[in-house]
């Protein structure tokens, strides 16, 4: 990740009408070396995220939606490209990330995984207390605050994990199909508390999933991206009012359009991608 | 197909059991643990009636009843407890000695790749030597004594919980270290956060098996160039042929492993809050 000069990043700013570009991907790329073989992940990828802008990452499987999230996450390097971030408070962290399960850790109780990233950058014992229980009310799990994971269905360690990334107060929040693995009851109930945790706070959200229904709930721009190698397809706006309601956003005429037009662009993607697998058929 | 006959529909009922277990009778854990206890006595019986009926030789098989009085009777002269103290005291230091030494060079294995490339084949290679058949260098080095059964067993108890823990922190699910390198821990946090917790169950199997090794090393050790201890006891009632002494010393051995296994089950359950039910 490179620092960016005040120039680069007014005109940047210029380029996109009001608010300000935080994170800022040109022709990224990712070669994966597997047994002599080169996999390309991630195929000359631009992506521009705003201050305070939910955007999701749609695509099949295999996309490199994950690829992606984990370079801005600087857990992986680019191959090739630049990726621009700006770190506006130092003293804050720059990003945080939701894993997709299995993330909380079982040796801590919900209390400490949310206290995580404070503690690791040190925040004063009653500062980390009152953030904690603030989490803890806002995931309804203040009665499971000294209980350990293993002690909890899936939906509340999820949960945690939320919690654990809205706590540490980041400045860009990543998250990686974060519920994926949950029942539909569960997603949704998950998916409102997101959404109202969200417009609480307003973080820049960079979001992957598979489900069209939980992109355009949640975001405020979707983008598409295709299988083998994974490119950027074509991005959509979603301008539904907020604060959103699931109730309100399903029932809303708009709400189908989109979903139409996302599933006809996706489902070629996603033949794409079982023809390359050599599946025959498909839906 | 043939063509089917028109047969009557069968009507099946499913009637409501209540709910099973509730109300008069033992909990299932609790029958279980009956049934446990059911072997051994049964076992006992059965072993003093065929002693009692001649079938099984006396000389070899000592009646249980003749057991528990040798044990009264070494309870009473001091001797059973001086040689379990003894003991005990020697397989606590070799595996205390074993132990920690165990767990550092284990966690620097997995922590540290250098480290673990230069250790490996030197653990691969000497682990499988049997820690008995060292048994006469050691007493070559250290002479004939408490040091010298204390090496014994430590060489029995490093080799498991090394590779355990080592096994341990290099088994991590892979998602913890991102978890910790998104959230900025230093190595250390790193180390202390994610690292020793999640390798801390493999450590304690590693335990479990030293502290197996441990026993079975004591017997061994003390019965060459002792004075004291169970492993001397048993030897000692051989030569004697004294066998119901040495059914003595089996009982104790047995218990305590069972009492040395217990403790170490604490032990993990006080450092590992988590794993509590």
């Amino acid at each position: 990740m490179s620092a960016v000069s005040r120039g680069e990043f007014d005109g940047l700013r210029g380029r996109t009408a009001e608010r300000e570009v935080r994170i800022y991907a040109e022709a990224l790329s990712k070669q994966f070396q597997v047994k002599k073989k080169t996999v390309t992940a991630l195929d000359n990828v631009s992506l521009t995220v705003h201050e305070g802008e939910f955007v999701s990452l749609v695509g099949p499987s295999g996309c490199g939606k994950t690829t992606l999230l984990r370079i801005i996450a600087g857990l992986e390097t680019p191959t090739a490209g630049t990726l621009t971030m700006q770190h506006k408070n130092p003293q804050q962290p720059l990003n945080s990330m939701v894993f997709q399960e299995h993330a909380v850790f079982p040796w801590m109780t919900v209390r400490k995984n949310i206290a995580y990233g404070l503690k690791m950058r040190h925040v004063p014992k009653v500062t980390t207390e009152k953030i904690v229980n603030e989490y803890l009310v806002k995931i309804g799990l203040t009665k499971f605050a000294d209980s350990y994971p293993h002690q909890l269905s899936g939906g509340m360690k999820q949960r945690v994990s939320v919690a654990r990334a809205f706590a540490n107060d980041p400045e860009i929040l990543l998250m990686d199909e974060p519920f994926a693995a949950l029942d539909e009851q569960n997603k949704l109930t998950l998916q409102q508390e997101l959404v109202r945790i969200w417009e609480e706070t307003r973080k820049t959200v960079v979001f992957i999933t598979h489900s069209i229904d939980e992109a355009i709930f949640l975001s405020d721009r979707i983008v598409v991206m295709t299988a083998h190698p994974g490119r950027i397809r074509s991005t959509f706006q979603v301008d539904l009012p907020r604060p959103r309601k699931i109730e309100e956003v399903r029932s809303n005429p708009y709400f189908h359009d989109l979903f139409f037009e996302i599933w006809s662009q996706l489902k070629e993607e996603v033949h794409k991608a079982r023809e390359l697998e050599g599946i025959e058929g498909g839906a | 197909m043939q063509e089917q006959t028109a047969m009557e529909p069968i009507t099946f009922v499913v009637r409501g059991t209540g709910v099973k277990g509730a109300g008069a009778g033992l909990s299932p854990a609790s029958r279980h643990r009956l049934f446990g206890l059911a072997g051994p006595i049964l076992l006992l019986v059965i072993w003093q009636l065929l002693v009692m009926t001649n079938i099984l030789n006396p000389v070899f098989f000592p009646a249980p009843t003749q057991i528990v009085s040798e044990i009264v009777n070494n309870l009473t002269t001091g001797q059973l407890q001086g040689d379990v103290w003894v003991s005990i005291v020697r397989v606590f230091w070799g595996f205390l000695l074993g132990a920690i030494p165990g767990v550092i060079l284990g966690l620097s294995m997995g922590l540290f790749p250098l480290v673990g490339a230069i250790l490996d084949p030197l653990v691969a290679a000497l682990m499988p030597i049997p820690k008995l058949a060292l048994m006469p260098l050691i007493m070559v080095i250290f002479g004939l004594g408490e040091t010298e059964k204390v090496v014994v067993l430590l060489l029995g108890v490093v080799f498991p919980v090394i590779i355990n823990t080592a096994a341990g922190v290099r088994n991590l699910d892979r998602i913890y270290l991102d978890v910790a390198k998104n959230y900025n821990a230093s190595t250390w946090q790193y180390y202390r956060s994610v690292a020793w917790p999640g390798a801390l169950s493999m450590i304690f199997s590693g335990l479990r098996l030293g502290i197996g090794m441990a026993l079975l090393l004591i017997v061994a050790a003390e019965m060459h160039g002792a004075l004291s201890g169970i492993g001397y006891r048993l030897w000692y009632s051989y030569t004697m042929f004294n066998i119901s002494g040495m059914y003595v010393s089996f009982v104790v051995l047995a218990l305590l492993g069972f009492i040395f296994t217990m403790l170490l089950e604490e032990v993990e359950h006080l450092v590992m809050p988590w794993k509590r039910a």
